[in-house]
């Protein structure tokens, strides 16, 4: 079975400075990688590529079948296909969280209002925030908008969640309840990219580490690889982290 | 100084003094509606891609910001009457009204929507929605939300600016005050009832857009939060 996400030696710059320097990787259905590195090593932007947020220079990236690299690529279908989130929620503040889910399933997909909300219930159960249905943004906690926002991607069935360093934002006592939700979802076999700087997650969670370094993959492996790194860069990484 | 009241004239004029305001509400009315939508059409062009789009709405904000209401006024009505459009006094007034605080209006929006965070419309593009679709749903709702008292006192203003056109012999409040002073030699009676009609007006409708905004933004109303 071919792979869900697959990078083939992908060129990015951003004007002048060379950001992705030739990656290249696969993420089979089911798997969790996590993509580890230090800050500016272009971890979130290979993951916005994946979703065409950014737009590639030079070789190839196919997610889902979709050739994302081609200019006349269905951005619309690639998208419902792909799940992100974000380290800033970015829940719409004028709707409730049961809209928040439901928008894109209703004008994307044209469920009805019934079925819209059976699924808005189905997701919020998954992240442990149905009695918040009806509640808006600004009356949740970090964490809780954090996990609408999974809820909300989760809604539209997707067949690969990625998240950018989506604990980063929160306090630390509330970093675990979000965390919960993915391993939950790592448990039901989801396909996911990890941006992460929890160590110990990653390790706990990732079929996969690849731990990218000025723009290239310096290492990657299982997660043995976190416990005896083979390049002085991930051994300097890992030290300072943990 | 003494000056001896006479407001017997309200009497016989009242009918004039009311088709007058009938008529000042219909104008601010239909500016203000017409106004709106003229004005988020054009504050939509003004964030879009198009160089093009951008400088024409750039262009008409310009020029209207930059000319008094009554020349403006004055280029409708005369201006379409030469081209042989045969346009009575108040659609020339809803015209020019409309031209007027359409650029008023996408100024006030443009501002709503340049303060939505980029974030926001890259949620929406990840959950697969359309650009209009973000447009609709997303970037204008929260964009006017933002942006409404700035709005509603602008459409305040344009009520009262309505007087205006009186000069192009429109019929309204403050045409047929002219005419019945005209009348009756009692100036100053005439215009204080017809400033205090303006200033309930002013109240009713910033009453009236208050009730609006608890209507249009459920949020607000449901958490309590002032615009
Ligand atoms: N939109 C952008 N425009 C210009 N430079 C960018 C942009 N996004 C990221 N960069 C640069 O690209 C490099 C990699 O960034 P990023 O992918 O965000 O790294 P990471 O997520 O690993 O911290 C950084 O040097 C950053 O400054
Ligand atoms: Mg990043």
């Amino acid at each position: 079975m071919s792979p869900i996400v697959s990078f083939r030696d992908v060129h990015k710059s951003f004007g002048a400075v060379p950001v992705l320097k030739g990656v290249s990787f696969e993420i089979p259905k089911g798997q969790v990688v996590a993509l580890i590195g230090r800050s500016g090593s272009g971890k979130s932007t290979a993951l916005r590529c994946i979703d065409r947020l950014e737009t590639i220079d030079r070789g190839s990236i196919t997610v889902c079948g979709h050739a994302v690299s081609d200019p006349n690529i269905n951005l619309r279908k690639l998208r419902q296909d792909v799940g992100i989130v974000f380290q800033s929620y970015n829940l719409f503040p004028h709707l409730t969280v049961e809209q928040n889910i439901t928008l894109a399933p209703r004008w994307v997909k044209k469920a009805d209002r019934r079925k819209a909300h059976e699924l808005a219930r189905d997701v919020l159960a998954q992240v442990g925030l149905l009695e918040k249905i009806d509640a808006y943004p600004e009356q949740l906690s970090g964490g809780q908008q954090q996990r609408v926002a999974i809820a909300r991607s989760l809604a539209m069935h997707p067949q690969v969640m990625l998240f950018d360093e989506v604990t980063s934002a929160l306090d630390p006592e509330l970093t675990g309840e979000v965390l919960k939700v993915i391993e939950e979802l790592a448990k039901q076999g989801m396909t996911m990219l990890l941006v992460t700087h929890e160590m110990a997650f990653a390790a706990r969670i990732a079929d996969r580490i690849i731990f990218m370094h000025q723009g290239l993959i310096h290492e990657s492996g299982s997660r043995e690889i976190l416990r005896s790194p083979s390049t002085p860069e991930l051994k300097n990484f890992v030290g300072a982290g943990l | 100084m003494n000056y001896s009241f006479d407001f017997s004239f309200l009497r016989d004029y009242w009918p004039m003094l009311a088709e007058g305001l009938v008529l000042t509400v219909q104008l601010a009315l239909m500016a203000t509606v017409l106004g709106f939508l003229l004005g988020t059409a054009c504050a939509v062009a003004s964030t879009s891609r198009s160089r093009i789009l951008r400088g024409l709405v750039g262009l008409y904000v310009e020029i209207i910001r930059n000319t008094p209401l009554l020349v403006q006024l004055f280029v409708v009505f005369f201006g379409l009457s030469s081209l042989g459009l045969k346009f009575s006094a108040t659609t020339s007034a809803v015209i020019g009204l409309t031209i007027n605080i359409g650029a008023y209006s996408s100024e006030i929006i443009r501002a709503g929507i340049e303060s939505i965070h980029r974030g926001q419309v890259e949620a929406g593009d990840c959950l697969a929605l359309s650009r209009w679709q973000v447009l609709a749903a997303i970037v204008l709702p929260t964009a006017i939300e933002k942006v409404y008292p700035a709005l509603a006192s602008q459409y305040v203003l344009l009520m009262l600016g309505t007087s205006i056109a009186s000069q192009i012999s429109a019929e309204e409040l403050t045409a047929a005050a002219s005419r019945i002073q005209s009348d009756t030699f009692r100036p100053f009676e005439v215009f204080l009832v017809v400033a205090a009609l303006y200033i309930a007006l002013s109240f009713l409708m910033r009453g009236m857009f208050w009730a609006l905004g608890q209507f249009a933004f459920t949020r607000r109303r449901r958490l309590g939060t002032p615009l």
